[in-house]
């Protein structure tokens, strides 16, 4: 119990670390690498509350499939671009001030909230692709397919704008 | 966990990653060798017998040499890239079980370093990471032929992906688990291939671009891009990319045999051996296992000369070829592949 403590706390300050630096580097590739890292800490955190397959699919799908297309996409950019455009003093405070209000109270809302009481009790132990599978295509269903039908909608919506040029 | 169980998983670690990146100087001796006898000249021969001993010249040779770092490359992505590119290749070959199980001081020991019930998944997981060290390596290193070699190489990449993932569909509807050691142990009668030829054939064209291997090694094209994404790396850190290439191909080999040729089961001619050896009797005998090995490396060591044979033989694909090949033959392919496995499961023809 004392390692998967100790493991907890390693993974756990890696990924904060990680995060933290996505935000203050002012590289995006570097914050893109950075985000990386945070997500294979976090795939880690899954791995150490005995969920193998959520563990894998995160590092297949997001960091190994969508950081990809970032940083493919951001070497295509013109990075000499003026950071000045999103430097702290330009933008209103107002907004910003607002902004960052709701996101600590509802921070502070997840934190105080009871822990998960939807939560299947089952899941204390490890659950197998084949358990996964059984609850997304019986009880879920519904959410699983309207799930889909958002990322179609969205990839019609991202067709559309590109072709507008 | 024990103490003993932790220092035997520790030794299984220790062993299996030296033994993998103590192939590479073979293979790239083999590899350098064998295209000379696939080209008819001579090859290295001259340091120690048959020019065994180049690989350890070549390594001298990249340890000892200036290691720089150019003037415009990004100072803290420019080392990272390689490292990238070798971590996600060496770790990949955890979940590959190369043997059953061995008795050794009354206690089974499971020849595979982790059995993950999620095998097949973590294995494509950490291969799509590698593509992170030849994007981080074209970009940082500020060079025009790096990132062309880099942009080439991620579109390539992310396009035979998703055939390979496809591909993988087939044999896991067939065999109806992720973990590499229960496919494995089902293939105890016949090889996976009798099953999914198709799937083989997909997979085994997309590890090819996986690999970046030739006729699929456009990110590195000498006649267009001087090197590609590795042009401004020198010494100790272009041997890590070539290391990670070679541990790729190592990993995918291997996966190839445990998907479809049956693993560390026993090569048919194997079995009467075993049998006049007489360790055949004992099913967990260290004879058997050892058997065993011997068959999965032998295997592996099949396909790893394949790799070197074709990358000798065939010439390179241009761009646009190789995108359409992925997207319009081998993908469709996997589907069909889906598609059919999907008629004879239900009409229980497997």
């Amino acid at each position: 119990m004392i390692w998967h403590t100790i493991i907890f706390w390693i993974l756990a300050v890696l990924c904060v670390g990680c995060a933290l630096c996505v935000v203050w580097q002012k590289n995006p590739v570097v914050s893109a690498v950075f985000l990386v890292g945070s997500f294979l800490a976090l795939a880690g955190l899954y791995l150490n509350l005995q969920a193998p397959f959520l563990a894998t699919i995160q590092i297949l799908i997001y960091a190994g499939a969508i950081m990809v297309l970032f940083v493919f996409v951001m070497m295509l950019l013109d990075l000499h671009h003026p950071f000045d455009l999103y430097f702290r003093f330009t933008k209103p405070k107002l907004p910003k001030t607002i902004a960052l209000g709701l996101f600590i109270w509802l921070l502070c809302a997840l934190i105080l909230a009871p822990a998960f009481p939807l939560a299947f009790p089952e899941s204390g132990q490890s659950f197998t692709v084949a358990q996964i599978a059984t609850l997304l295509f019986s009880k879920y269903a519904f959410p699983f397919e309207l799930t889909s039908l958002l990322l179609l909608v969205a990839m019609v919506g991202g067709v559309v704008l590109a072709k507008k040029k | 966990m024990t103490l003993l169980n932790f220092t035997i998983l520790a030794a299984k670690v220790v062993l299996v990653m030296s033994v993998l990146l103590s192939t590479v100087p073979v293979l790239v001796w083999v590899e350098r060798r064998g295209s000379a006898f696939i080209q008819d000249r001579l090859g290295p021969n001259l340091v120690g017998p048959f020019g065994l001993f180049q690989p350890l010249a070549d390594v001298i040779k990249f340890l000892f040499k200036e290691d720089p770092i150019p003037i415009e490359a990004h100072r803290f992505l420019f080392p990272l890239a390689p490292l990238c590119s070798l971590v996600p290749a060496a770790v990949t070959f955890a979940a590959i079980p190369f043997g059953d199980t061995i008795e050794l001081w009354e206690k089974t020991i499971v020849l595979q370093i982790a059995d993950i019930n999620v095998g097949i998944l973590y294995v494509v997981a950490f291969g799509s990471l590698g593509i992170y060290g030849i994007l981080l390596a074209g970009w940082s290193s500020n060079n025009k032929y790096s990132i062309l070699g880099a942009l080439r190489s991620s579109a390539q990449m992310i396009s035979y992906e998703v055939a390979l993932g496809a591909s993988l569909i087939g044999p896991l509807m067939v065999y109806g688990t992720f973990s590499l050691r229960e496919i494995v142990h089902l293939q105890a009668g016949h090889w996976g291939i009798l099953l999914q030829p198709l799937a083989f054939i997909t997979f085994f064209i997309s590890a090819f671009a996986e690999c970046n291997r030739l006729p699929f090694d456009l990110p590195e094209g000498e006649a267009e891009l001087v090197a590609g994404f590795h042009t401004e790396y020198g010494s100790i850190k272009f041997a890590l990319f070539f290391m990670a290439e070679y541990l790729h191909m190592i990993t995918i080999s291997a996966l190839t045999v445990t998907l479809f040729f049956g693993g560390w089961q026993l090569i048919p001619g194997l079995t009467p051996l075993a049998q006049w050896m007489g360790v055949a009797t004992y099913p967990t005998s260290i004879g058997l296992s050892l058997l065993q090995v011997l068959s999965f490396v032998l295997k592996v060591g099949f396909f790893l000369w394949i790799f070197i044979w074709i990358r000798w033989t065939f010439p390179r694909f241009r761009y646009d070829q190789l995108m359409a090949f992925g997207w319009k033959i081998l993908f469709p392919m996997a589907l069909m592949n889906i598609f059919l496995t999907t008629i004879a499961i239900y009409l229980k023809w497997i």
